[in-house]
């Protein structure tokens, strides 16, 4: 997920009109996101290191990718690509979240890193998932989420605020059980939708829920 | 008591509503219900108001409106209470790349099974365009059948689409 209206060849930082969306969430602020150059902070859930990846272009919708359910992979295989995801989000103000199918790659991985964000409660820092599912979900609530994929929308969106879910580290295959809450939570349940080719648009709470980021003044 | 339904659309700018309500208030005219949005440049307001004042005088007191580059307009509508539900109380989504015609094939489409929209937003951003649909549906409508031709027609337009029940949460 991500906050910010961004073009696909290079996210710059548009200044979100609404707060508080879960990949968009929040306007990157200096205490939101701080720089993540340590080798600490690129260290995932699983403790492998995704660095040097390239910067990909982001696909926006509508790209029939985005809306293609992902083939599942073979996760010793996804280290490159993983790596390739993390560079794109972390060059992407604002951004959360990236699912392979929104560089254009219909594979089902994706990262999360919520840390710094003023709605995460729990955080596991970097996450990187293969062939994630959710396995339980609970504690419904209503949060706005922005997409990268979807710049000039963002949209009121009901997700499980206490989640688990199970998938595969990149790069080794182990398999990983990571329970959360709140924006972590929120940021998941957004990535594993775009694996199942669901953007944030098919689950918009009402006729009402749909916000414009771009003024037409 | 006369009831009004009020449209006034017109280039954006800060205070459109402030002018509109105050005319209004200044008439004695509740403002009942309304939907007031930005539809690209344009801010356009939907309102529904009651009150006392015979409806020239409405009119003339929002001409200077119109003199102000606002499209306005006035009509007495008769006193309705609030439509009784019907049915089911569903979701209709669909987004994709934007074409003519996808707002026609899908109330169309709702329509003839006899469903009533309660709510409509549609966007156009970039090539992508998004329609958001609340409607009752009679209970007598085969659910699973209507969700296959929402899929049909989804395919048919080369967009995404799907319908579910709303959500409500009552706390």
């Amino acid at each position: 997920m991500n906050p910010t209206s961004q073009p696909p060849d290079g996210p710059t930082d548009r200044s979100p009109d609404a707060p508080a969306r879960p990949d968009d969430a929040a306007p990157p602020r200096d205490d939101a996101r701080p720089p993540r150059d340590d080798e600490a902070s690129e260290t995932a859930v699983g403790g492998l290191s995704y660095r040097g990846g390239r910067v990909r272009p982001v696909v926006r919708a509508p790209a029939a990718v985005l809306s293609t359910p992902a083939e599942p992979v073979d996760p010793k295989e996804m280290a490159d690509l993983a790596a390739d995801l993390v560079a794109t989000m972390r060059v992407s103000p604002g951004c959360v979240g990236l699912a392979a199918v929104q560089i254009g790659v219909p594979a089902h991985v994706f990262v999360v890193d919520v840390t710094g964000h003023p709605k995460t409660r729990t955080c596991h820092g970097l996450i990187v998932l293969c062939n994630a599912v959710v396995v339980a979900a609970s504690q419904w609530k209503v949060g706005r989420e922005g997409c990268m994929s979807v710049p000039d929308l963002t949209g009121d969106v009901r997700r499980a605020g206490r989640l688990t879910v199970a998938g595969e580290v990149a790069g080794t295959g182990e398999r990983v059980e990571i329970t959360t809450d709140a924006f972590e939570a929120r940021a998941l349940q957004h990535e594993i939708d775009h694996c199942g080719g669901l953007l944030f648009l098919d689950r918009v709470a009402g006729a009402h829920a749909i916000h414009q980021r771009k003024v037409y003044l | 008591m006369h009831e009004y339904a009020v449209t006034v659309i017109g280039k954006d700018r800060p205070g459109i509503i402030a002018d509109v309500s105050s005319v209004l208030a200044g008439l004695g005219l509740n403002l009942t219900d309304s939907t007031m949005t930005r539809l690209r440049g344009h801010f356009a307001m939907t309102l529904v108001c009651a009150g006392q004042v015979p409806s020239p005088e409405v009119e003339s007191a929002l001409a200077p409106l119109s003199a102000g580059g606002l499209v306005v307009s006035v009509s007495e509508v008769a006193t309705e209470g609030p439509a009784a539900p019907t049915g089911g109380h569903y979701v209709l989504r669909l987004h994709g790349a934007d074409r003519l015609g996808i707002v026609a094939a899908v109330t169309r489409l709702l329509a003839d099974v006899g469903g009533n929209i309660t709510d409509l937003t549609t966007r156009l951003a970039d090539g992508l365009y998004l329609l958001v649909a609340e409607v009752d549906l009679p209970t007598t409508v085969d659910i699973d059948e209507l969700t296959a031709r929402v899929r049909r027609l989804a395919t048919d337009l080369g967009v995404e689409a799907s319908l579910s029940p709303a959500e409500t949460d009552v706390l």
